[in-house]
């Protein structure tokens, strides 16, 4: 069989041939990747220049992160998504102007050429609305069983203006604490979307990219303090991991912590706190309290902070704890979660 | 011990085999109704269950539900009477973020 | 009506609590002495603990935690069993997800599916059926685990699988029924307990009656209560009218889901496929006596005992085989706290349990852990 037939399968599968090095790869690098990613040239290296990097006070922001899901495609977005949106993000929170990406995947042998294809498109789609570049990447194969269909490593370089230091340090009691819409959707679209639990929903994943709105925040809000990314975890562990080793604790309301109803319905029949399920496109923000309301009024301003809302406040009382007002009056402790939430019974 | 929750059940999957769709907040799931099966299936439709572990394991009483919400109404005129308002807090600050969004539970 | 928001009205849970204060007055008791109410269900402690519901008592009146969660009276020798019949290569095992971190003797199901034996979690154990039909060569083993509330789901499902002829699905059954454990604390000449908040979805299967004993036998007022906010304080509310009427009656607040007499289809499905497993020794002085259920000889076909040849002696009085200096057995029976544990938080914690009652989501330990710190935290807002 000739690298032509191999490429040309009629079921159009990722072969071992295509991890070769070979024909077969560089057939899979032109008509997949860099069609759709278009980088300025075919080397192993992109060879970035940007005016604003000569300005003084300037600092390059670099981010790593890994992405496997399961499924791999679900109401709202996709691995590839996710792919750009969780770099962009990393950065954006950072304070930084998210520019370029870079994206190494590993394919496993038997993944359909097809879907490979929808997830590319899907990152390229979220690369352009998001304005970063996807500059340069790498593809390796492994055998059938040693990845699950596509895992993919996206790297994010960024440039923080001058004079922007966003630190958790930065934080003082009186600040408020700020989320930009319903929290636990894309946990509980992936939690739905697993055949196991055989639930249906009309739930979308949150996944998005948050650059825009941090901008937008970030103009707004000249001394705005710090921001995170909810990922896995949710807003307990950004939160908690904000607290911790400092001279300050977090006070949120039950009451003003936002969810989609059938998110809310989810966790009740699975016994979860939706306060740990994952989003991919949810940011915590701590501001001044004057400055809150010019805040909200911007982050409102951007679809993917149509939902910003204060939650709660930062306060002296107790160092490193975060609590949970509930409806009733009553408080509780949110803890860090030990290891992933399981469905319960009891 | 025990989770269990409200479902509507909205339809009748298989009679034989007793399995029936449930609506919880707006998710849905396959459940076996051999525990309510007391009454022809078709006027289940539309009655609420309690759903424990794929199971609809007691039909919810709408009149008993609100005879337990009228005792909880009466407590709360006696007491309104005696104590008046309740108190402020950041919960009110913040109310005019609530009504806005449809999304909210 | 949803039946869910109608019974969590903020308002009305003031209108209550204000109620409860007034007449754990009348009651006369002060902190020194408090008004101790158990919640016999986990379920309920959970809803405690989750809505913050014990800071608002009055300081005259204390939740005292029970025994009911399943998962902390499951014998660790059990989850040996169930570990050594995950790790059998034709062996499917499917488990709600409650006792995955739950430590055996040498390892928890958690670790055992990481050292690559075929564990799933399911919602339900008509998922394990799927499960079955979909793996022909495969065993599938379903964890029956569970009180009154979940054991008809456990006997429908055998029943199911006997009508299809379903060869390849057993139940490893450790159910075990609740009025017994009640039994047990109320023989405990150490506790002191003024009432009960008795669990709703048990109830709603075995119905209220089970519970006449308390009442008449014992003198201890009982309240059959729902889950939500609403609904726990209201049933509190009448444990406490009784108390101070001197009354002594099993009534039930969760009329809308628990009948009189209970489920019959429930409990035909549990007394067709189950039986009290016999005892196989004498009971141990201020033990907590737990009846534990078996499958049928009818049934023995979707037996894993019997299919896999178990016969660890499964000690009817046994609750849990408690590590050397641990305070499990107290702090189940409610005679401790978790905080006089002398492991409590030092070589026992959420990261590194001990035992159950520190991780599953009802057991008192871990709720202690996460929540009674709240107790020395003031907060602002």
């Amino acid at each position: 069989m000739s690298i032509e037939d191999l490429t040309n399968l009629p079921s159009e599968l990722i072969t071992m041939a295509h991890g070769s090095g070979g024909k077969a790869t560089r057939k899979l690098i032109e008509d997949i990747f860099t069609s759709a990613f278009q980088p300025d040239g075919l080397e192993d290296q992109a060879r970035l220049s940007n005016t604003a990097l000569n300005a003084p006070g300037v600092q390059l922001a670099l981010t790593t992160d890994s992405f496997v899901v399961d499924p791999i495609e679900f109401p709202g977005g996709d691995i590839g998504k996710i792919s750009v949106c969780g770099t962009v993000n990393d950065l954006a929170v950072g304070g930084a102007q998210p520019l370029w990406l870079s994206a190494a995947f590993i394919l496993e042998e038997g993944c359909e050429i097809a879907l490979l294809r929808r997830i590319v498109a899907s990152m390229s789609k979220e690369a352009y609305l998001a304005g970063v570049r996807i500059v340069t990447g790498d593809t390796k194969v492994v055998g059938r069983g040693y990845a699950d269909k596509v895992f993919i490593t996206t790297s994010g370089v960024g440039i923080i203006p001058p004079q922007r230091r966003l630190n958790s340090e930065n934080i003082r009691p009186g600040d408020v604490v700020i989320v930009n819409g319903v929290l636990g959707n894309h946990g509980a679209t992936i939690l739905a979307s697993r055949d196991n639990l055989a639930l249906s929903t009309n739930l979308v994943s949150d996944c998005a990219s948050l650059g825009h709105l941090m901008e937008a925040a970030l103009n707004a809000a000249p001394d705005l303090r710090t921001a995170r990314d909810l990922t896995r975890g949710g807003l307990a562990s950004a939160l908690n991991e904000i607290t911790h080793d400092t001279a300050f604790g977090i006070e949120i309301e039950e009451e003003l912590v936002p969810l989609h109803q059938e998110v809310s319905g989810i966790c009740e029949i699975l016994g979860l706190d939706p306060l740990y399920l994952a989003n991919e496109g949810r940011l915590v923000l701590f501001v001044p309290e004057d400055q809150a309301e010019s805040t909200l009024k911007a982050m409102r301003s951007i679809e993917v902070g149509k939902g910003s809302r204060v939650i709660g406040r930062v306060v002296a009382n107790h160092p490193g704890v975060v609590t949970i007002k509930t409806m009733y009056g009553g408080n509780r402790i949110v803890d860090t979660h030990i290891g992933e939430q399981l469905p319960r019974i009891c | 011990m025990c989770l269990g929750i409200p479902g509507k059940i909205i339809a009748i999957n298989d009679a034989n085999l007793l399995m029936a769709t449930v609506d919880i907040s707006g998710v849905t799931r396959e459940v076996n109704i051999s525990c309510v099966a007391s009454k022809p299936l078709e006027k289940l439709i539309g009655s609420y269950a309690l759903i424990h572990v794929g199971f609809a394991m007691a039909l919810i009483d709408e009149h008993e539900a609100n005879r337990t919400l009228e005792i909880l109404k009466n407590f709360g005129m006696a007491s309104e009477m005696l104590q008046g308002t309740q108190n402020v807090n950041l919960a009110d600050k913040h109310q005019e973020d609530l009504g806005e969004h449809h999304e909210i539970r | 009506m949803r039946y869910v928001d109608e019974f969590r009205n903020p308002q009305a849970a003031q209108w209550l609590l204000s109620k409860i204060t007034k007449i754990s007055e009348e009651i006369d008791r002060t902190g020194d002495n408090p008004i101790s109410i158990m919640e016999i269900c986990g379920g309920h402690t959970h809803s405690i603990f989750r809505y913050g519901l014990d800071q608002l008592m009055p300081t005259s009146v204390e939740f005292i935690h029970g025994p009911g969660c399943p998962v902390c009276i499951l014998p660790k020798n059990r989850i040996d069993e169930c570990i050594k019949l995950a790790e059998h290569p034709k062996v499917i095992f499917t488990t709600f997800g409650d006792v995955m971190r739950v430590p055996g003797t040498l390892k928890s199901l958690d670790q055992a599916k990481a050292e690559g034996a075929d564990i799933r979690m399911v919602y339900s154990p008509l998922d394990a059926l799927v499960i079955a039909r979909s793996n022909p060569d495969k065993e599938v083993v379903f964890l029956g685990l569970g009180f009154e509330t979940t054991t008809p789901s456990t006997a429908l499902s055998i029943q199911i699988a006997s009508r299809e002829a379903l060869g390849n699905f057993s139940v490893f059954c450790n159910h075990i029924t609740l009025p017994s454990s009640i039994k047990a604390l109320l023989d405990d000449p150490f506790i002191t307990l003024d009432g009960f908040i008795g669990p709703g979805h048990v109830s709603m299967v075995i119905g209220t009656h089970p519970y006449d004993f308390i009442a008449k036998e014992y003198g201890k007022p009982i309240v059959v209560a729902g889950f939500e906010p609403l609904d726990l304080l209201q049933s509190l509310l009448m444990v406490l009218e009784q108390i101070r009427d001197r009354r002594t009656e099993v009534e039930n607040q969760y009329t809308r889901v628990v009948p009189e007499h209970g489920n019959p289809l429930s409990l035909a499905a549990i007394n067709e496929v189950y039986e009290l497993r016999p005892k196989f020794q004498r009971s141990r002085p201020n033990e907590i006596e737990i009846n534990r259920l078996s499958i049928r000889k009818n049934y023995r076909a979707y037996d894993a005992e019997e299919k896999f040849v178990i016969n660890s002696d499964v000690d009817r009085h046994s609750v849990t085989a408690e590590p050397d200096g641990c305070a499990c057995k107290l702090v189940i029976m409610g005679r401790a706290k978790p905080t006089e544990c002398p492991k409590f938080g030092l070589s026992c914690t959420p990261e590194i349990p001990l035992n159950a009652l520190m991780v599953s989501s009802e057991g008192v330990c871990a709720a202690y852990w996460k929540y009674s710190r709240m107790r020395e935290i003031k907060v602002s807002i």
